[in-house]
């Protein structure tokens, strides 16, 4: 096991993956190198993946946005003969920890999530061409794209194998997506989903699992029409170059990691990260080409990368830190000024992008299994979009005063237009939106108040923190509380912190995680599955599971 | 009675399984049958469909007595359902469930793995007749072309035996995958067949030789672990396919020694001794051995790739469900289980090739190829003797399985036919002299001229020991009559 698995990489360092780009084309080829997993003791077979090829993945799907916006569509395709991907590497997860398991798929979903994001939010179309077998995670991958084409050779298959082969569901919203998304039919889904081989030609098309099912000698012609139709019916900026995304700016420390406008530290008795972030220390650029110019050095864009990384640092690394405290320090009329500009040249696709990639970080955030508390302080920058990050916390604390002797601003939370829609939550509803779902007119009562800086006292009176503590009891108060939070058992907190933080509304993306947190998580952990003698444990030597017939 | 050693001849399809009690499988076999005529008409040996054949026809099923021998035009030769006789009491024999009472009908959890199973071994039996359909217009004799089509009719037959199979145990699915045995073709772009070696072309009868030595050695040793199977009727058809499987090891072993034993003739008549003269033994007309060696290298090295990965849970859980056993199950002194055995694997360490301990059950592949390389070993060993016989100093020699391999252990690297691994530029470079070169095809391809009068060879080959069927040496084996 790699001492710290990085989330970072670029281009030059793939192993998996090759990109072509071709005017607003782009292909995308799965090639996995068999000898490149991320821990000892499997190999990559048959096109599997492991968490490994799909940080280049993610890392792809967002270059495309970022560096490549002319891209209008994006063919994925297998490198290999008679595969095009087995899915999750059933010996990587047979031998990973229930944590990695479970860390693992997350990372997965939210980037199939992410897919679906280029194409429904920025126009870039994802086009999955299958030759061979798509099995498992590998059929998953092919939903998360707008159009499939499964090659009509006898050969060629898609498949959900997980439940008759490994006694598990599929993690990466493989079910979900074929009744919500395929709208397959629900007997032939359970068909489709306990039939080991899988489906071809034309049955996999009268199913709806894919949208085309072709010959070989008409396959390259058929990607050739799909692409152009799907060219033809997406907008994205022509002539226009990206941005470059430079490497982060980030170091280790003994105790810390520390980013340009973030730090990390981390007291491992306490359980316990504090992310404190440095809000930007110039106005907005006065152009979007000033914007264009300062890349991915822009705040609000290097922000949300550094965030971005550092979430999945400490979900991949960090297991034991259970809560995480969100502070902030800097000027919040610069926040929501950065928040106005964006707004304002919400058209300008790079403007568009950073704001629907911090509507992912903050997804990141809300569905992230530590405790989330914002600790809303003197001398910080709460507002608009950093204020998001404290109503995606669990509970959230303000300074009510000022401390004696301190010559920073008494604490102040500002609201901006960005907090009332412009990140929904994978509900589909804003943050706010969700936090009053049983009281609505309380948004529209915190919309009055868009700019002003809203004291403690304000905070409390509109239901935007949970609590407000003067000088006298804060010290005593946020201890007490973090102290408590840390000796709940971490499975509960999980559970519970889950339950609460998405009221409302199902969405395709609310079911996916809460049935993974809940449904797969759970049989991931039952002996049938993950005991000595189940099937995941036996996959692989030819000896049969022995199931525990018990319904539960 | 419905079980018997006789054939039925009542039905329109001949069989000993009792269909005239079944309507159910009688009648879907029956809607299967213009479908595969069909086939044969436009995929069956091109120009030779109105010919009379001196074909051998299943009469029964008892070993001792179950061929009879009679000129029959191919299209209405006797294709039927020929099941070994049921052995009461027969057990399941090895795996998870040894020991219990062998299946009559396909256990549920298992239909999956079985259909499998017998779609991959239908498949290989009508794709070989696609790939040997033109040969019959450059046959070497009567006698050859007459084997040719007695392998193809016999191929057939393999194949109604594997669509019983899906027909009568199958349902809906098997119906389905039996119409796709007739919709996929040798070489097609768009349906090809299953697996790769069934999809390589057969241009030539040295190839066709090379094949049915090779390669439907292969077959005969996947039939022998699917006769050990615990579903009975999978057995039983396998057993039954074998004894015919036998005349197709007999028509490659046999025919690639009497091309050994012309050209070392031929040689020994113009007092060449040097096997490496090649132009010289070429202008005799004969195949000059080291081309032999290198279409044995080809032809074994695509056989190889068969057997799939060495390690392989497939075959792993086909053994433990107890569907597909090992060469001659019954007769290997162990505990048929394999929970706890290894069995050495050659593999590719760090770049070195080595033998491995694997668990025996994930190596089920890798052992059924070793046997089948020492029955390689056997033919080969047979034909060294015709040579030194002749006092030829040339040794034919099966190449390392790590020699030209697209599946498998082996399949990312270059390796010499000794085993020595290569570079890139070594193999391109040297991959002539081990693999027919287009040169070496052109040259085989100039000897394919046809030799259709009775009794008479091509320059190429001699004539064979015996008849068949005991029939002197004129005999008219083929009464060719083109339309």
């Amino acid at each position: 096991m790699p001492a710290r698995i990085d989330f970072q990489t670029e281009p030059s360092r793939y192993r998996h993956w090759k990109l072509k780009v071709s005017g607003s084309r782009a292909d995308l080829i799965l090639d996995v190198d068999e000898n490149g997993g991320l821990f000892e003791g499997y190999q990559l077979k048959l096109n599997s993946y492991d968490l490994g090829v799909d940080i280049e993945l993610a890392d792809i799907v967002q270059r495309l946005r970022f560096e490549h916006p002319q891209i209008r569509v994006v063919v994925l395709q297998s490198g290999k003969d008679r595969v095009f991907c087995a899915g999750a590497n059933i010996r990587m997860l047979a031998g990973a920890t229930h944590a990695h398991k479970v860390n693992f798929c997350k990372f997965t979903n939210e980037t199939r999530n992410t897919i679906e994001d280029a194409s429904e939010t920025s126009g870039q179309k994802y086009l999955c061409a299958i030759k061979g077998t798509a099995a498992g995670g590998g059929y998953e991958m092919a939903l998360a794209c707008d159009h499939i084409i499964l090659a009509d050779d006898g050969n060629s298959t898609v498949a959900l194998p997980e439940l008759p082969l490994l006694a598990v569901l599929p993690g990466t919203g493989g079910l979900t997506r074929v009744t919500d998304k395929r709208k397959v039919r629900r007997d032939l889904a359970d068909a489709f989903c306990t039939m080991e081989e899988g489906v071809r030609g034309s049955r996999a098309v009268k199913w709806r699992l894919v949208d085309q099912s072709v010959p070989n000698s008409k396959f390259e012609a058929a990607i050739t029409r799909a692409v152009q139709r799907l060219t033809n019916a997406t907008a994205r900026p022509a002539e226009t170059t990206g941005i470059a995304l430079t490497p982060l700016e980030r170091t280790f420390e003994h105790g810390a990691i520390r980013y340009s406008s973030l730090d990390v530290d981390i007291d491992r008795s306490a359980r316990r990260a504090t992310l404190t972030i440095r809000g930007p220390v110039t106005a907005p650029p006065a152009t979007t080409g000033d914007m264009q110019a300062q890349g991915a050095s822009f705040w609000p864009l290097r922000l949300a990368r550094e965030l971005d990384d550092a979430i999945l640092h400490l979900r991949a690394n960090e297991p034991e830190i259970g809560t995480l405290v969100f502070k902030s320090i800097g000027e919040s009329g610069r926040v929501a000024g950065h928040d106005a500009f964006l707004d304002a040249n919400a058209s300008h696709w790079l403007a568009g992008e950073i704001q629907h990639y911090w509507k992912r970080v903050l997804k990141r955030i809300d569905l992230t299994s530590r405790s989330l508390v914002a600790m809303i302080e003197p001398g910080s920058c709460f507002a608009g979009t950093l204020a998001e990050i404290a109503f995606a916390c669990d509970r959230s604390f303000m300074f009510d005063g000022a401390l004696k002797g301190d010559n920073r601003a008494p604490a102040a939370l500002t609201l901006t237009a960005s907090n009332f829609g412009s990140y929904p939550m994978s509900n589909g509803l804003s943050r706010l939106a969700t936090r009053f779902i049983g009281e609505p007119e309380s948004v529209e009562t915190a919309r009055a108040v868009v700019g002003t800086p809203l004291d403690a006292s304000d905070c409390e009176r509109l239901g935007l923190v949970t609590s407000a503590f003067d000088e006298i009891d804060w010290d005593d108060e946020v201890r007490i509380f973090l102290e408590e939070r840390a000796s709940f058992s971490s499975d509960g907190l999980t559970g519970m912190e889950a339950n609460l933080r998405f009221a409302g509304p199902e969405t395709m993306e609310t079911k996916i995680f809460g049935r993974l947190t809940a449904w797969q998580n759970w049989i991931f952990q039952r002996p049938n599955a993950a005991g000595a003698e189940g099937a995941l444990k036996r996959y692989g030597t030819g000896v049969k599971a022995t199931f525990d017939p018990k319904r539960v | 009675m419905p079980e018997s050693a006789h054939v039925d001849y009542s039905t329109k399809i001949p069989n000993n399984v009792g269909l005239q009690d079944d309507q159910r499988v009688l009648k879907a076999l029956e809607q299967w049958h213009p479908g595969y005529i069909d086939w044969w008409m436009t995929m069956g040996p091109e120009g030779f469909q109105t010919s009379d054949v001196y074909l051998r026809t299943a009469i029964s099923i008892d070993p001792k007595g179950w061929a009879k021998f009679d000129y029959v035009k191919m299209p209405e030769y006797r294709w039927g359902i020929l099941l070994a006789p049921r052995a009461e009491d027969r057990l399941v024999n090895f795996g998870g469930h040894k020991g219990e009472k062998a299946w009559q009908e396909v256990p549920g959890e298992y239909r999956a793995m079985l259909r499998r199973l017998v779609v991959i071994q239908g498949d290989t039996e009508p794709a070989s007749v696609e790939q040997q359909r033109h040969l019959g217009k450059t046959a070497p004799s009567l006698y050859d072309m007459r084997n040719l089509f007695q392998v193809n009719v016999e191929e057939g037959r393999h194949l109604w035996a594997m669509v019983y199979l899906l027909h009568k145990y199958f349902g809906k699915d098997g119906r389905e995958e039996a119409e796709g045995l007739l919709q996929r073709r040798s070489g097609d772009e768009d349906k090809p067949r299953m697996l790769g070696a069934f999809n390589e072309t057969t241009p030539d009868w040295l190839s066709f030789f090379m094949f049915t030595f090779f390669t439907d050695r292969d077959g005969k040793m996947q039939l022998e672990s699917l006769a050990q199977s615990g579903f009975d009727p999978l057995s039983r058809t396998c057993r039954f396919m074998l004894t015919e499987e036998a005349h197709h090891m007999f028509v490659g072993e046999t025919g690639v020694g009497r091309v050994i034993e012309r050209t070392c003739e031929a040689m020994k008549q113009a007092g060449i001794d040097d096997p490496y003269d090649i132009a010289r033994v070429r202008a005799l007309g004969v195949v000059d051995l080291p081309t032999l060696q290198k279409k044995a290298n080809l032809h074994f090295s695509l056989s190889l790739d068969l057997f799939g990965s060495e390690v392989s849970t497939n075959a792993a859980n086909f053994y433990n469900s107890g569907l597909k056993g090992r060469f001659q199950e019954t007769r290997i002194e162990d505990d048929h289980a394999l929970t706890s055995a290894t069995y050495p694997v050659l593999k590719l360490v760090d770049g070195a090739i080595k033998l491995v301990e694997e668990p025996a059950l994930t190596a089920i592949n890798m052992r059924l190829r070793d046997d089948y390389v020492k029955d390689c070993q056997g033919g080969v060993s047979r034909w060294n003797k015709v040579i030194e016989k002749a006092g030829i100093k040339f040794e034919l020699k099966l190449p390392s399985v790590t020699f030209h391999r697209q599946i498998g252990e082996f399949k990312g690297i270059h390796a010499s036919p000794e085993g020595q691994l290569l570079s890139d530029g070594e193999w391109a470079a040297r991959k002539d002299r081990w693999l027919p070169s287009t040169d070496d095809g052109a040259f085989i391809e100039s000897l394919m001229a046809p030799c259709w009068e009775a009794g008479r060879y091509a320059s190429w080959i001699s004539a064979p020991k015996i008849g068949i069927d005991s029939k002197p040496g004129d005999f008219e084996y083929v009464k060719i009559h083109r339309a």
